[in-house]
């Protein structure tokens, strides 16, 4: 095979043809002109097709296929059922929450984010790996856990619970439990976006605009935001795609309470376990809708910031 | 504008990065701070900036203690070693942005800026690039562009931190002189920081060589080359040799051998003598010279480098002779020096 890929190759590379002719004069050195034919990297077409096809089948079987289950089982009866399953007030009611607890969450997390991100990348100070590391703790731990440790502190018998209740404030079962899990859960997004970029960035062009006389505050709007807005709104995106989809951590501080404290994940897993599957499958649907949207999204930020790199890294 | 400059120190985590530095810089003056990495030289630019602040002592500018006035108090144009253009601005905008950031009331109109910007453009030669962003420009544009940005705030004195570093050796000579025609030109107080000592001499009215935290020597090019104040200087600032020696009643011996030297003012006891290969001539006459055996040669531009074996101790020294001069590879030679430099062993 790899000669045949030599003798087609020959007639288009001339001058590395007139080369070989010359070297077939010499029978010690053909065998290393014919190792320059084959980058070393390239593997034989066998392996390369063995690969590619174990990756296309693993992602058709556990990407593709639940994908398209779930949109095929949504319209199984009919697209009026559909549309009424969707516009049911339950439903209704847990997507308005649903987008609410991202609005409240996502702003949010970009301000703590941006705050972490900023004091590791431009400050010295002890205990700065420590924090690095604490930002990652919510992806380390079990979402089921950063519910647990909510209830515990403002639950019933939790240790903040009776001075709440005693001042009529209510977390657990509610939405500020539900909004304060999400922040939780998805605190580290947009901070691990910033994280490296600032810190490969330096503090160098903050120090021009301020030699330059820009305030502090000038200098954050018209220099560090910019420098960081793609890799910002990167994780904005993905910060809001997990918190329209988060489950384990709102399910345990939620209870449950239909129309009021039911996020679209939660309502799915209700009306599933009631055997309403086409109306479980239509919410789960426009969960999906929002994630390929999110996908879309973040290709198209990709796809510019590369733009960006090139431009700004080029030289 | 005059700086001043009074017993500065400046501590990191307790490493010491100055250590009691003073120094006058006159007005209008081109002075260069040269020294190896790590000798403070840096630090002490950022600090007349003030990019950061002293552990202890204080900064001058004119009259004016401006020990404790924040960086964008100070007005002065600083010009970063990389640049630190803004990369999402264009080349207009970057000039314009000291201008465009003053308070409202003392700021320019949009039209005012980009006419001051246009012309710091042409000033360092860079017309119409304006609407380019900094990845479109070379470096040595880069370098211009960040020069126009930092004088369109008027400074009364441009800091430069390794203003040349990043750059290939030849745009490196062309921009040297450039510089040094713009700063006559413009007459600002300006401050470089280098550790390259031939862009140090080539273009400064003085030099303040550094070392450790230290300031080793200031003064004129031609001072520092001729009169070296300390062994450092002297190693530091162009080829030279150094042979252990001993210095009795004002008489230079090289292990027990009288050299035709003399030291009248240096205490009996070790000292280090420093040579520069250009100072040595080749001779037949024995009495008083240095004896070596031939180690190697080498060729340089303008010069054939050889290298001699000089004593029990296998200390070495250079000395450079014409180019035209051959069948010097091997055997033992004398030479003699025109001029040295003797320091008390420490």
């Amino acid at each position: 095979m790899e000669r045949e890929g030599i003798v087609r190759a020959l007639p288009i590379a001339d001058p590395a043809s007139a080369a070989d002719r010359s070297l077939a004069a010499d029978p010690a050195r053909k065998p290393r002109s014919r190792s320059t034919w084959h980058a070393p990297t390239t593997e034989r077409p066998f392996a390369k097709w063995l690969l590619i096809g174990v990756a296309l089948a693993f992602l058709a079987v556990f990407l593709v296929m639940p994908l398209v289950v779930v949109f095929v089982e949504a319209l199984r009866a009919g697209l009026g059922d559909y549309l009424d399953a969707i516009t049911d007030p339950d439903a209704l009611a847990a997507i308005r929450l649903t987008l609410l607890i991202s609005v409240i969450a996502v702003p949010a997390n970009l301000v703590f984010g941006l705050a972490a991100a900023w004091s590791i990348a431009k400050f010295e100070f002890k205990g700065k790996s420590f924090l690095i590391t604490l930002i990652d703790l919510p992806f380390s731990v079990s979402p089921v856990i950063a519910g647990l440790v909510f209830v515990l502190l403002f639950g019933a018998q939790g240790s903040l619970g009776p001075w709440l209740s005693g001042h009529g404030i209510k977390i657990i079962f509610a939405v500020p439990g539900m909004v304060l899990a999400t922040i939780f859960v998805t605190f580290p997004f947009v901070a691990r976006e910033l994280i490296p970029l600032m810190q490969e960035q330096g503090a160098g062009d903050e120090e021009a605009a301020i030699s330059l006389g820009a305030s502090g505050f000038k200098t954050f709007w018209l220099v560090t935001l910019p420098n960081v807005r793609w890799a910002l709104l990167y994780g904005v995106l993905l910060c809001n795609a997990r918190a329209m989809g988060e489950f384990g951590a709102v399910s345990v501080v939620s209870g449950h309470i239909r129309g009021v404290t039911d996020t679209m994940p939660l309502h799915v897993e209700i009306l599933y376990n009631e055997y309403s599957y086409s109306a479980a499958f239509a919410v789960a649907s426009i969960l999906a809708l929002l994630a390929l949207l999110t996908l879309g999204l973040k290709s198209l930020l990709e796809w510019r910031n590369a733009e960006h790199l090139r431009s700004t890294r080029g030289h | 504008m005059e700086i001043s400059v009074r017993s500065l120190r400046k501590e990191f985590d307790r490493t010491p990065a100055l250590n009691g530095v003073s120094l006058d810089i006159q007005s209008g003056e081109l002075i260069a701070l040269l020294g190896p990495s790590g000798s403070g030289k840096t630090t002490l630019l950022r600090l007349i900036a003030g990019l950061e602040f002293p552990t202890a002592g204080s900064i001058f500018f004119g009259d004016e203690d401006a020990s404790h006035k924040s960086v964008q108090d100070r007005h002065v144009g600083f010009v970063f070693q990389h640049y630190a253009l803004f990369k999402h601005m264009s080349v207009l905008d970057n000039i314009g942005f000291g201008l465009k950031v003053r308070p409202r009331g003392q700021r320019p109109s949009d039209a005012e800026v980009r006419k001051r910007a246009g012309d710091l453009l042409d000033l360092v030669q860079l017309p119409g690039l304006g609407n380019r962003f900094p990845h479109q420009l070379s470096g040595g544009q880069r370098q211009r562009v960040a020069l126009a940005r930092a004088l369109a705030i008027q400074p009364q004195v441009l800091l430069l931190d390794e203003p040349f570093g990043a750059l290939d050796a030849k745009v490196r000579k062309e921009l040297r002189r450039w510089l040094r025609e713009l700063h006559d030109r413009t007459g600002h107080t300006t401050v470089f920081v280098t550790h390259d000592q031939e862009e140090a001499m080539e273009m400064s009215d003085r030099v303040v060589v550094m070392s450790q935290g230290r300031i080793e020597q200031v003064g004129t090019p031609d001072e520092i080359y001729d009169q070296p104040a300390s062994p450092f200087v002297y190693a530091f600032i162009g080829d030279s040799s150094e042979l252990s020696v001993r210095v009795d009643r004002g008489a230079v011996y090289l292990e027990d051998a009288a050299l035709a030297l003399v030291a009248p003012d240096l205490p009996d006891g070790p000292a280090r003598l420093f040579l520069r290969p250009h100072d040595l001539t080749i001779t037949d006459d024995p009495a008083g010279a240095i004896a070596g055996r031939v180690a190697g040669v080498r060729r340089q531009a303008g010069a054939r480098v050889v290298e001699l074996e000089v004593g029990a101790k296998g200390e070495r020294i250079e000395v450079a002779l014409p180019e035209t001069e051959r069948g010097m590879e091997n055997g033992t030679h004398m030479v003699r020096p025109r001029k040295w430099q003797l320091y008390p062993a420490a």
